[in-house]
């Protein structure tokens, strides 16, 4: 710890305090643009000068200065630094008025204008007028793609986006060029930027200079309702803030989650918002001599009704990947009412039992837990596209400690080197009997890190039991002998928001019941008679056969267009749902904005149906629904936390005998940024889907 | 006046033989190993007595600066950084050394290396040094053939030394941009601290030395420390390479003794000034960034360091630009504001802006389309940039402008007058030239 005296108030912090952080200890306010906790320090903006005493004669900038630096008193007095002298002032208005002399001050049709970092410190700590005479200068904008705007007349410089696209993101594709007032911020060629994570620059540049394309002139921040969420693109969780004004979302932006996602967020997560308002069901249809027509709730349910009581248990229920943990609750308990097990919210052929624990399913070591791994393999799954934010804490580890990392699977570029092993089963298999050099790092590895990755457990083609061998396989890597005693290694990443939490609720065949891809063979040989597709898009439509669909769900997507009858319900902005992130971590969803016309929230309209079937559910709010549901699973009640699985059941997992003799790893999220419906929904993510898929052809 | 016997640079012209056979005639490489089995306090100890202050401009006692270097090794190796991007205007002494007595250089390299248990010394040479980079690494490799330097060479002391070529900016003068440079990178400044010392060259502990203050190292431990510091005045001792250009009869770089007067160097050295002594209007000391001073007030001055702090300038590198009255100071110091705008790297907030903001203010003074008020103004803007910025740029690109304010307001106040004067009663002004 060192001491020293802030404005003469003596304080204690620890030795690697920059004095910026001693000064915010204290309580005095630093202003600055280029610091940012999360990137290097460029100390570039000279906003943050402090007096230091003893020092060179010289204000010193407070991002960069370490306690440790400043020097104590001749009598071994402790050392001083001060934020309020007539110095530091002046230094901070000169700073200021510099800042502005280029700058376009055209905060009236500036995107930034209310939420700007240089507004906002020009009036704390500027002058009134300006001296500057001259011609201000003038800087072409450049193209930076489909989701970030340029005025680069407004760059003040600060290289926060370089050092976020170089440090965080893994991409070389934004830099400083030019020297002198010359310099300019600039994409190299003029080509959109390729990571997934460039959104984030929007957030962090300090002033108007790269905005939010698709957000371009819709809103002011201040006529914006903002609601504090949860992302549900991903098995991730992300914290979110969805910004609302009347009944539309306007925008999405990250919240700070240091468990989670630290402060930032996909661009599927941020970008999405125009999804949510177009192909929305916003009125029940019936399929009618063939064609699907509008009508109303109780036209659509008494059709429903009328189906199921006629097909007695041969009905099955699918969830997709964005339904909330209340409306499985609520849709298991309908299927229970009518005496049917035939529940999933697995993909089609997943290796994960009902009958495993809860630990085999989940990320265990935690999301914040990757920076303590020592060693990482990555089974089947490609991170970057799966859960964008767990790869960029993978890079960050990476960065960090540089640890030995491996995949098997897609040899993608993760943004991080890797050693690549593989590309299925075989390696896999052989890398457990103790081959190849990562094995030995692994061996040695005191907390090895497996993830693996949807693609690794669920084969389609091949049955359940190569994704069964995968995890048993998997769970053996993870509990070597050098392992420590409380870290559980073994990972599984999921890439769908549902799927944790229909697990935790036995959202899977019971009682007699079978899998989503058995049902809908059962379904195309006509033995099951009524499916409820609770939003699921992702399944082979064409093989339903004659059964009676049900979708309930909020956008017309491949679900929709199959179904007899369209419940519509409603987004994960307009609902409160629980929802269980891969890591296990429960979390809720708060209600941003009503959903659209007719539509209703999912888990009211299943328990309508319960009522037009004659057995209605012992719930008619979203509060008892949640108290039985938390009197049947209590882990749901205890949000933002999570319920740890156990490093023994993993390791019994890894003693099962392994059958499968090859299987290839292909991770299931094909296009980031198409993967559910309400992607599928958006022009933004169309068009950057076009452009990565155009990135692609080029390169090949 | 230095004595012909008390020069060190004996072949500044290039008169003589540069090579490795010629250098040692005139008695480079004698008694290197005395040296380096003497061991590296000593020789740290022998530089700090001779009182050498840095040759590049700031004048920081070199002996002190190396034994800030760590006195044991944490594992990571030392290096020398000798910085032979000379680019300040004005200033051409170290090119005489690449060229003509690069065995002084390369000898001391290996001396220093001892000083600070380095065995890897890198020479940054200018990007627009070909010709000097060239001869500079015959002579290295003239010295690696000698087995003067190199693995197990006779010296017992392994030094490698790696010469490295810039891309010609002036920025990549400063120590922590010319480590940036050298490892590849933009060559934008670092922050301080940590210093080089510290976390130089890839993160290992470097000293960055000038061309000239490494090259006098061999002269200064064979002839000891106090023969050094018996030439000039206390603080302020040793030879200097001078160089004079501008206004004066002869423009010249050559050897001279610290602290004599400005008036008997000019005579001895130039020839006097151009249409006599009466005829100087101004003096930039030692290269660009100092600040002008007066001619009135140059001709008692001294030539040293403190000499030219008492005129509120700085020694610099010795390089002084002589104005007559011929010249328009005003757009001479203009044209240093345009130097500077141009050099400015763009990293930090205070030189990007100002620097610009600076040169277009003195654009407008130099036809003295300004307002009076304006000077004050600009004093100020060079005051907001001055001590605000990463490096010393900024400073360097505030002090020509302060100098110029300083010594001659009236100059610029009746430029502006007359500018007035001259306009028509509709404002327009008819194009006087800045003439």
């Amino acid at each position: 710890m060192a001491n020293l005296k802030v404005d003469g108030q003596l304080i204690e912090v620890p030795d690697h305090y920059t004095l910026m952080q001693a000064a915010e200890a204290a309580g005095a306010e630093i202003p600055r643009f280029c610091y940012h906790e999360r990137l290097s320090v460029a100390g570039n903006c000279r906003m943050c000068l402090v007096e230091v005493k003893g020092g060179p004669p010289k204000p010193q900038a407070s991002c960069a200065m370490s306690v440790k630096d400043l020097r104590p008193g001749p009598n071994g007095e402790p050392p001083e630094m001060f934020t309020n002298t007539p110095m530091v002032k002046k230094a901070r208005e000169g700073v200021m008025e510099f800042l502005l002399i280029n700058h376009p001050l055209d905060c009236p049709i500036c995107d930034q204008g209310g939420e700007c970092d240089l507004q906002d410190q020009a009036m704390a700590y500027g002058v009134s007028g300006s001296r500057f005479a001259e011609n201000k200068r003038a800087v072409e904008d450049k193209y930076m793609g489909p989701l970030i705007k340029t005025v680069m007349n407004r760059c003040i410089h600060c290289t926060r986006c370089v050092r976020f696209t170089t440090e965080v993101a893994g991409i070389s594709e934004l830099g400083l060029l030019g020297r002198g007032e010359d310099a300019e911020i600039t994409p190299y060629l003029e080509r959109a930027l390729t990571s997934e994570l460039q959104g984030n620059v929007i957030d962090l540049c300090p002033v108007g200079a790269l905005t939010s394309k698709p957000y371009a002139f819709n809103a002011r921040p201040w006529e914006l309702t903002k609601t504090e969420s949860i992302d549900v693109m991903d098995a991730v969780g992300s914290a979110i803030r969805v910004d609302s004004r009347g009944r539309e979302v306007m925008r999405v932006l990250p919240r700070i989650n240091e468990a989670i996602n630290e402060e930032w967020i996909s661009d599927k997560t941020r970008f999405i918002w125009d999804g949510l308002k177009s192909q929305r069901l916003d009125r029940p249809y019936v399929r009618k001599s063939g064609k699907l027509q509008a009508a109303t709730w109780e036209e659509a349910l008494a059709a429903v009704a009328t189906k199921v009581k006629k097909a007695g248990s041969k009905v099955g229920a699918i969830a997709g990947d964005l339904a909330a943990v209340e409306e499985m609750y609520a849709l298991k308990g309908l299927l229970a009412s009518i005496g049917s097990g035939m529940t999933d919210v697995r993909p089609a052929m997943s290796g994960i039992d009902p009958s495993m624990p809860r630990s085999a399913y989940l990320f265990n070591p935690t999301i914040a837990g990757i920076e303590q791994a020592d060693a990482i393999l990555i089974i089947g799954a490609n991170p970057r596209k799966e859960a964008s934010l767990i790869n960029a804490r993978i890079r960050k580890t990476w960065r960090a400690t540089n640890l030995p990392i491996a995949v098997i699977g897609e040899q993608a570029d993760l943004t991080y080197a890797y050693d690549y092993l593989g590309s299925g089963f075989e390696t896999l298999a052989d890398l457990a009997a103790g081959k190849g050099a990562f094995a030995e790092t692994l061996k040695n590895a005191k907390r090895p890190l497996i993830i693996v990755g949807e693609g690794a457990v669920s084969h389609a083609d091949l049955g359940k039991q190569a994704g069964r061998d995968t995890i048993a396989l998997a769970a053996k890597l993870a509990t070597g002998t050098n392992v420590e005693g409380d870290w559980n290694g073994f990972a599984l990443l999921h890439n769908a928001a549902s799927r944790v939490g229909g697990l935790d609720i036995g959202f899977v065949p019971h009682d007699g019941g079978v899998c989503s891809a058995d049902q809908i063979a059962l379904a195309g040989k006509g033995e099951l008679d009524v499916l409820f597709l609770l939003g699921a898009d992702e399944y082979d439509m064409t093989a339903m056969g004659k059964a009676f669909v049900v979708y309930i769900g909020s956008h017309g997507d491949k679900g929709a267009h199959r179904a007899d009858v369209i419940l519509p319900a409603a987004t994960y902005t307009e609902k409160s749902g629980t929802y269980v992130n891969t890591e296990g971590r429960v979390q809720v969803t708060t209600r941003a904005v009503f959903p659209p016309g007719d539509a209703r929230e999912d888990w009211a309209i299943i328990r309508a149906l319960s009522g037009a079937i004659g057995k209605p559910l012992a719930y008619n709010s979203l509060a008892q629904l949640r108290a039985a549901l938390y009197a049947e699973f209590p882990h749901l009640a205890r949000i933002d936390e999570i319920a740890p699985g156990s490093a023994a059941e993993i390791a019994k997992l890894g003693k099962a005998a392994i059958k499968t003799k090859s299987a290839p790893f292909v991770s299931p999220v094909a296009d980031f940024y198409l993967s559910n419906p309400i992607a599928r929904a958006s022009a933004t993510m169309a068009e950057c889907a076009q452009m990565a898929a155009g990135l692609r052809q080029a390169a090949e | 006046m230095l004595a012909d016997k008390d020069r060190i640079f004996t072949n500044l012209y290039g008169h003589h033989d540069w090579r490795l056979d010629g250098a040692r005639e005139r008695g480079s490489w004698v008694g290197t190993k005395e040296f380096i089995d003497s061991g590296r306090d000593w020789i740290t100890n022998e530089v700090k007595s001779s009182g050498l202050r840095g040759r590049g401009g700031a004048g920081f006692p070199t002996g002190l600066k190396w034994s800030f270097m760590p006195k044991q090794s944490d594992g990571r190796p030392h290096y020398l950084l000798v910085n032979a991007d000379e680019s300040e205007p004005g200033t051409c002494k170290d090119r005489e050394i690449l060229r003509h007595d690069p065995h002084h250089l390369i000898e001391g390299c290996l001396l220093a290396c001892r000083a600070m248990d380095a065995h890897l010394a890198f020479i940054y040479v200018r990007g627009e040094f070909v010709r000097e980079r060239q001869r500079l690494e015959e002579a290295v490799q003239e010295a690696y053939d000698a087995k003067l330097i190199g693995k197990d060479n006779i010296h017992g002391w392994d030094l490698d030394i790696i010469v490295h070529h810039g891309a010609g900016a002036y920025i990549c003068g400063e120590e922590t941009a010319l480590m940036e440079s050298l490892e590849g990178k933009k060559g934008q400044p670092r922050l301080k601290p940590p210093f080089p010392a510290g976390m130089g060259v890839y993160g290992n502990p470097t000293t960055v030395n000038n061309v000239e203050s490494i090259a006098v190292v061999p002269e200064i431990l064979r002839r000891s420390g106090a023969w050094f510091s018996s030439i000039g005045r206390p603080n302020n001792v040793g030879t200097k390479l001078f160089m004079v250009s501008g206004h004066v009869n002869k423009p010249a770089t050559f050897e001279e003794a610290l602290g004599e007067s400005f008036k008997d160097i000019i005579e001895k050295h130039c020839g006097g000034i151009r249409g006599g002594w009466d005829n100087l209007l101004a003096v930039i000391p030692g290269g660009a960034s100092c600040p002008v001073v007066k001619g009135e007030d140059m001709m008692d001055a001294i030539m040293d360091f403190d000499g030219m702090r008492e005129k509120k300038s700085s020694f610099g590198t010795g390089g002084m630009i002589i104005m007559d009255k011929s010249t328009d100071i005003i757009k001479a110091i203009w044209r240093i504001s345009a130097f500077f705008k141009h050099e400015s790297c763009g990293q930090c907030t205070p030189c990007r802006e100002g620097t610009g903001w600076m040169m277009r203010v003195m654009e407008r003074m130099v036809q003295g389309r300004a307002q009076k008020r304006e000077i004050d103004m600009l004093f100020e803007v060079t005051k907001q940039i001055e001590g605000h910025t990463i490096c010393a740029l900024g400073d360097a690109a505030a002090w020509p402008i302060q100098g110029l304010i300083r010594n001659f307001r009236p100059t610029i106040e009746a430029r502006i007058e007359q500018y007035t004067y001259s306009s028509t009663s509709d404002g327009a002004v008819p194009s006087i030239a800045a003439e």
